[in-house]
C-alpha cells in the first residue's frame, strides 16, 4: 500500500464565499432534465459534469455518444442531452467498441462504476483497452456498489466497511484492491491513462483537465480516466466527511495523479 | 436477384448470404458448430467495407453488435448453446431496447430447443426463431431475418446446427442488399432512430436504452416520472404484435390421406422426410409436417393440418421439447408420440446414430401399425 499523500482538503460542509453553481444547472447545452435522484453528498454529479463540460468544450456535443453501464450514474442517461446508449453491467467497452467502429466520427465514452466496470465488467474494459479502442472510458470510484445499497467491489479498500465487508475487507477473507488504472496503463493499446477525485475543488480542476486530455487523446487509442467519488450512503460516513475519508482512505490506496501519457510523450507505467 | 449456383459448405453459404443482406457488422467468438460461420466473415466481411470483430468473448462479441446495431449498421453475431446462454442477458435486454439484431445458433443436436424459443433470457420478451432445414433455405431465411428484425426492431434468430454448417450444397446467393422494400439501397439506409450523435444539445438527444427507448419528457411516463412499467408494457404490446404479424411457416406433404402424421423441424427434418417418402412408396398413409418458424410457432397450421389423421408422431434430437408444442398445436384431438430420443456421436456435436433414415422408418411404422 502506498503511504498516504498530503492532499489539499477543501472543508465542505461551510457555505462557499461566492455563488455556488449547483450541479443540476449543469451546461443547458448538456442535460435537457434537470433534476437526478443520486444522495446528497454524492461524487458522481460532480464527476458527470466535468464529463460533459468536456464534451461541449471540445465542440462535440453534436458529435458524440455516450455509453452507461448499470449503477447509480445509470440515472444520467436519461438526464444527458448528449446522445447514449444504456448498456449492461460490465459491458459498456463492447458496446462502445461497436459505436465507435460502425462510426469512426464520433466521440465514444462511457461512464461505469467501480462495481460495473472492476467487477462484473473486468474483461471487457482490458480488452477494449489492449485492442487500442478509440473510446474513453470513465469509471467512477466509490468503492462500493452503491446502488445496491453499498456492498464490497474489486475496488473497495482494505478495512473499509461495507454491507458485506461489515467488520472491514480482510485482506485474507476478502483479497486485494484491484488498482484498475494501474492495470491498464500496461496495456499497449491505452494511450492516456489518469486517476482524479472529486474530494475537492482543487481535484475536481486537474480531474476535468484528465478528461478533457482523455477525450483529445482517443482518435490515438484507448483512453481511460478512474475518478474517485464519495458515497456517504455507501460508506457509512456523514455526508460532510466523505470527502475526507475519500482522501484518507480511498485516494491513499488508488493514488491520483497521470500514469501514462503516450500524446504528451509520458508514459508514466513503464 | 441471386448469382449463379455455386458449391458451398453452410458455413459459408450462410456468410455469403450475410454479406449479401447488407450486414456490415459481425462479432463472433470461436466455437463448433459456429466456428466456420465465424471464419467465413472475417474472410468476406472487410472485403465488402464492414467489420469483422474476433471478441474474446461471447458476452462482448452481443455487447459489440448491440453498440454497432445501436448506429443503425446491419449486425449480426452468434454462437452454438453454450456460448449463446452467454448472450442471453444482453439478447433479452436488446429485445426490450429494440434494437435489430440477426443472430445464428448453430446448435450441437436438437438439445437446445427451449434455450432458443424460450428465450433463456430474463423478463418477458419473444424474439422470432426461423428453422431451416438445408442451406437453400438458411440463405433465405438470413434476408427474411434482417427484414424481420428491422422492420419489427428485434433480435432474429437463425437456428442451425453441425449439419447445416458442414454440408457443402449448390445454392445461388442473392446478390446484393436485399432490404425490406427489396432495393438494393434503401436496405443500407440508418433507419431514423439510430444514434449518429448529432442530435445532442438540442434538448431532443436520443437515447438507445433497453429501460425505456424514449426520455422521460417524450411521452412515454411523462415529465412527472420516469416509468418503467409504462415501457415494458409497450415493449409487450409490440411483441404481441409482432407475433401475430409474422405469418407462421410450415412445410407439410402427403396429408391428404394421412394416418399418421410425423412432425419434425430444422435440419434432422431432412432425414424424417426422406423416411416418410419411403413408407409413402410402400402405400403406408403417412403424412408429413415441418414448423419452419419455431417462434412464432405455427399452432393454427399444424391443428388444421393434422386435421382427419388417427395419430401425431414427433421426432426430434433431444428427450423430448418441441413434442410440447405439437402437443399445444393439437390440444388433445388426437394423440401425440414422441418418437425421438437423444443421441448423438462421441464427439458431442458430429452426427447422430438415430438420425438415420432406416431407423426414422422403424421408428414410424412401430407407431403407425
Ligand atoms: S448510493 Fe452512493 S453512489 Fe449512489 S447516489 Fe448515493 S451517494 Fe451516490
Amino acid at each position: 500500500m502506498t503511504g498516504r499523500k498530503a492532499l489539499p482538503i477543501v472543508p465542505t460542509d461551510e457555505p462557499p464565499a461566492c455563488g455556488a453553481k449547483l450541479v443540476h444547472d449543469f451546461t443547458p447545452a448538456l442535460v435537457d432534465i434537470g433534476a437526478h435522484q443520486l444522495c446528497p453528498g454524492c461524487g458522481e454529479p460532480v464527476a458527470m459534469r466535468a464529463i460533459v463540460e468536456a464534451v461541449a468544450e471540445l465542440g462535440r456535443t453534436a458529435s458524440c455518444v455516450a455509453v452507461f453501464g448499470i449503477g447509480c450514474s445509470t440515472a444520467f442517461s436519461n438526464n444527458l442531452d448528449i446522445e447514449v446508449v444504456q448498456a449492461l453491467h460490465g459491458r459498456a467497452p463492447s458496446v462502445a467498441t461497436g459505436v465507435k467502429r460502425s462510426r469512426p466520427d464520433l466521440a465514444v465514452l462511457t461512464v461505469q462504476g467501480d462495481g460495473d466496470m472492476a467487477d462484473e465488467g473486468l474483461q471487457e474494459v482490458l480488452h477494449a483497452a489492449a485492442r487500442g479502442e478509440r473510446i474513453t472510458c470513465f469509471m467512477l470510484n466509490n468503492g462500493v456498489f452503491g446502488e445496491t445499497g453499498g456492498h464490497m467491489t474489486a475496488t473497495t479498500v482494505l478495512g473499509q466497511r461495507t454491507k458485506n465487508t461489515l467488520e472491514g475487507r480482510d485482506s485474507t477473507r476478502h483479497g486485494h484492491p484491484i488498482r484498475l488504472a494501474n492495470l491498464l496503463a500496461q496495456l499497449e493499446g491505452a494511450v492516456y491513462v489518469a486517476r482524479g477525485a472529486v474530494d475537492t475543488a482543487v481535484n475536481v480542476h486537474r480531474t476535468k483537465r484528465m478528461v478533457l486530455r482523455a477525450l483529445r487523446a482517443q482518435e490515438l487509442g484507448f483512453t481511460f480516466v478512474e475518478i474517485l467519488t464519495m458515497c456517504p450512503t455507501g460508506w457509512f460516513v456523514e455526508t460532510t466527511q466523505a470527502p475526507i475519508y475519500l482522501a484518507e482512505h480511498h485516494a491513499a490506496v488508488h493514488s491520483m495523479g497521470v500514469l501514462k501519457d503516450l500524446e504528451g510523450g509520458k508514459d508514466v507505467a513503464q | 436477384m441471386s448469382g449463379p449456383a455455386r458449391l458451398l459448405a453452410g458455413s459459408e453459404a450462410l456468410a455469403a448470404a450475410m454479406v449479401a443482406a447488407g450486414c456490415r457488422f459481425f462479432a463472433g467468438y470461436p466455437m463448433t458448430p459456429f466456428t466456420e460461420v465465424l471464419e467465413s466473415m472475417a474472410a468476406r466481411l472487410p472485403e465488402a467495407g464492414g467489420i469483422c470483430m474476433n471478441a474474446e468473448s461471447e458476452l462482448e462479441a452481443i455487447g459489440m453488435c448491440w453498440g454497432a446495431a445501436a448506429t443503425g449498421t446491419r449486425a449480426a453475431t452468434g454462437s452454438t448453446g453454450q456460448g449463446l446462454a452467454l448472450m442471453q442477458e444482453s439478447l433479452a435486454e436488446m429485445t426490450l431496447a429494440r434494437l435489430p439484431l440477426v443472430v445464428l445458433n448453430m446448435a450441437r443436436g436438437q438439445g437446445d430447443y427451449f434455450q432458443t424459443t424460450r428465450g433463456g433470457g430474463h423478463g418477458d420478451y419473444r424474439l422470432p426463431v426461423l428453422a431451416p432445414s438445408d442451406v437453400p433455405e438458411a440463405v433465405a431465411h438470413i434476408s427474411l431475418a434482417f427484414e424481420w428484425a428491422e422492420a419489427w426492431r428485434t433480435p432474429v434468430m437463425v437456428l442451425g446446427d453441425y449439419y447445416l454448417a458442414h454440408t457443402h450444397q449448390s445454392v445461388a446467393i442473392p446478390q446484393g442488399p436485399q432490404g425490406p422494400e427489396g432495393t438494393s439501397q434503401g436496405a443500407l439506409a440508418r433507419p431514423g432512430w439510430a444514434l449518429n450523435g448529432s442530435s445532442g444539445g438540442t434538448g431532443r438527444a436520443k437515447l438507445v436504452s433497453p429501460l425505456g427507448t424514449a426520455k422521460q419528457r417524450d411521452g412515454l411516463g411523462g415529465q412527472a416520472g420516469y416509468d418503467l412499467a409504462v415501457h415494458y408494457r409497450a415493449c409487450a404490446e409490440r411483441t404481441e404484435a409482432m407475433l401475430h404479424a409474422i405469418p407462421p411457416r410450415v412445410e407439410s406433404m402427403f396429408l391428404d390421406d394421412a394416418e399418421l402424421v410425423v412432425v419434425g423441424y430444422g435440419t434432422p427434418a431432412k432425414y424424417l422426410r426422406a423416411a416418410v417418402r419411403e413408407l409413402r412408396s410402400t402405400g403406408a398413409r403417412i403424412g408429413f409436417v415441418r414448423p419452419v418458424t419455431l417462434v412464432p410457432f405455427p399452432y393454427a397450421e399444424i391443428a388444421r393440418r393434422v386435421r382427419g389423421a388417427r395419430a401425431v408422431a414427433v421426432y426430434e434430437n433431444n428427450t423430448g421439447q418441441a413434442v410440447q408444442d405439437v402437443r399445444l398445436a393439437v390440444n388433445g384431438a388426437l394423440p401425440v408420440e414422441f418418437i425421438g430420443g437423444l443421441s448423438m456421436d462421441p464427439s458431442g456435436f458430429g452426427i447422430a446414430p438415430d438420425l438415420d433414415v432406416r431407423v426414422l422408418r422403424e421408428r414410424i411404422t412401430e407407431v403407425a401399425t
